[in-house]
């Protein structure tokens, strides 16, 4: 084989290369359209039980004296929907997007804010009896 | 890319997941609650830092969040600064509105630019994703209307008892039926926007409707339930979205609201569905029976002076708060009497019943609040056998929890509710303004035993005259 054959076959095999390397690309493409989620549903469903499960327990042991700041405090961390409202607000995607978003995310500071340091300012009422 | 799948950000937001687990474990004990409170904070940072942080965020958007996130912050802190702790209630249930209220406006957005959240194109939404989106949608909304009702009520803006109308279950019932054939309809559309907002007025409508045949006193039991909803909403969100962060504090606080709730229905000894059908306390007079004769028999009315003179001769006083004193305001006055009670070496510690006040937990907050150290009040289970111990028992503001009718009377609406067993103490003084039964429409035959005496009045007036005498 002389070199001029090697060359001609070495850049047919390049060519292939690129061709296979643009379908597996397009392919990659569809694929990612057609995936819904960056984690299958049923990954985050799973999560979600087992979450179910962790709030069961963690919750029972909460002391029934503090219910009313463990109320205050799960107004303030499912506020945490923030993030979905940030990303309205922040990526490209239209006026009413960015509309919704900024209320949502209005909304969702005065939780945060509010339910943290109402829920602060109850714990520093409960103290033990001074000896 | 999608931004579900940046490993770094999917991490930060797991790590504020386990953040919120810790704040909530923290509540475990009032030592450790304010660390853990400090963790959830971080928590949130994390979250919303590492979402900022995004490479595909717009600066102009940036900016719209940092105004939103000015504007809302500086209301809350405003609001957590100078709200009354009496107003504890109102509070979380506004609170709770606004979470049902931003899970509708983030529900919408998503519909809008699903792109954003890499989850299909306007029009063309997966399907997952629309069943996800109105199950958000519609709970977030009926969450939101739910606590604007359950707000008034506690604000006394519109009056506590239940509202009542013919068919109401069955109006109920069909609307719930239409809500889930439009989600239906909704989801084979590909994500109308029309029919989104339909489902959105539907479920205001539906919030509304749940929450009106709920009577005030039932409050704490609405508020739990709240709770619970707006977790499912914030779930519900998550999971359209794809964010691990919301999926699980969603299923933390729904699980919360949930436990709750269960507590509080057991307090009661009612179901969740009696509860929820409502109309508790209005023809529940009728059904009391007997005690009806009220009028014939004779009371031990005391005064001011007779009940200092009976507790600085006593060894052991227990107090029983109810939602009575939260609106006297007379948990200060309540722990100067205690106060000057233990340095006259009188025992004094404090029992509390699970559906006392208008929230899980308001008078333990209501007695922090007036100094009195935790470690002297003590839950119904703990501290029912040491009744028989006590010399007097002083109830304030509570009726119902203290009734002997919930363990005798098969008849009586309350029967079979966990009381506080004050009959049991020697002596028990009733602060109350008038002979004006609980809120269960009962009569509580405790005002005529020989132990009881009645001390009428306001109940941080007559708490305040106890102090005085008691300090001559």
């Amino acid at each position: 084989m002389t070199p001029a054959q090697l060359a001609d076959q070495a850049a047919a095999l390049a060519h292939k290369a690129t061709i296979l390397a643009q379908n597996a690309a397009g392919f990659a493409a569809q694929a990612a359209a057609h995936a819904p989620h960056g984690a299958p549903l049923i990954d985050l469903f799973a999560i979600f039980v087992m979450a179910v499960f962790v709030g069961y327990y963690v919750i029972w042991s909460v002391t029934p004296a503090l219910h009313s700041p463990l109320l205050a405090v799960t107004n303030a961390i499912s506020s945490v929907i923030i993030v979905g409202a940030m990303l309205a607000t922040g990526l490209k995607g239209g006026y009413a997007a960015h509309a919704f978003g900024f209320i949502a995310v209005l909304l969702a500071s005065v939780n945060i804010v509010g339910g943290f340091l109402v829920t602060q300012r109850m714990l520093a009422m409960f103290k033990k009896k001074a000896k | 890319m999608n931004y579900a799948t940046d490993p770094g950000i999917t991490l930060a937001y797991l790590v504020a997941a386990v953040l919120f687990i810790l704040a909530l474990r923290g509540l475990s004990h009032p030592e450790t609650a304010r660390r853990g409170n400090l963790l959830g904070m971080a928590g949130m940072a994390i979250a919303a830092l590492a979402t900022l942080a995004h490479p595909a965020m717009l600066l102009s958007g940036v900016g719209l969040i940092v105004l939103g996130v000015v504007i809302g912050g500086a209301i809350g802190a405003v609001v957590a600064r100078r709200v009354n702790m009496t107003a504890l209630p109102q509070l979380v249930a506004a609170f709770h509105s606004l979470v049902g209220l931003a899970a509708v406006f983030v529900a919408a957005s998503a519909l809008n630019a699903p792109q954003s959240f890499g989850i299909g194109t306007p029009g063309h939404l997966h399907l997952e994703s629309l069943i996800e989106m109105s199950l958000g949608l519609s709970i977030g909304a009926v969450t939101f209307t739910g606590a604007v009702i359950a707000f008034a009520k506690l604000q006394a803006l519109m009056s506590g008892a239940p509202i009542n109308f013919p068919g109401q279950h069955k109006l109920n019932l069909g609307l719930g039926i239409l809500l889930v054939v439009l989600i239906i309809a909704f989801v084979a559309s590909g994500g109308s926007q029309m029919l989104f907002w339909i489902i959105a007025a539907l479920a205001l409508a539906l919030g509304v409707l749940l929450i009106i045949p709920i009577g005030g006193a039932d409050m704490p039991v609405v508020i739990s339930m709240l709770n619970s909803y707006s977790g499912w909403a914030a779930a519900g969100i998550g999971f359209t979205i794809s964010n691990i962060a919301l999926i699980v504090t969603g299923a933390l606080v729904g699980s919360s609201g949930a436990i709750l709730s269960y507590i509080m229905c057991k307090g009661m000894n009612r179901s969740i569905i009696n509860v929820l059908l409502g109309g508790f306390g209005t023809d529940a007079a009728a059904a009391a029976g007997p005690a009806g004769a009220a009028g014939d028999k004779a009371v031990k009315i005391g005064s001011a002076e007779d009940a200092s003179f009976i507790m600085s001769n006593a060894s052991k006083v227990i107090i029983v708060p109810g939602y009575g004193m939260a609106v006297a305001q007379a948990q200060h006055a309540v722990r100067e009497m205690s106060d000057l009670l233990k340095g006259a070496g009188v025992e004094v510690k404090y029992a509390i019943h699970p559906v006392a006040g208008r929230m899980p937990g308001h008078m333990n907050v209501l007695l922090a609040e007036a100094q009195v150290p935790y470690d002297e009040v003590f839950e119904l289970e703990e501290i029912n056998n040491e009744f028989s111990t006590a010399d007097v028992v002083y109830v304030i503001g509570a009726n119902d929890v203290t009734n002997p009718a919930a363990k005798t009377n098969a008849a009586s609406p309350i029967y079979g509710m966990p009381i506080l067993e004050v009959d049991k103490a020697k002596t028990v003084l009733f602060v109350k303004r008038s002979m004006a039964s609980g809120y269960a429409g009962v009569d509580n035959e405790l005002f005529f035993r020989d132990n009881t005496m009645m001390l009428f009045g306001d109940a941080k007036k007559m708490t305040e005259e106890i102090v005085q005498s008691l300090g001559k």
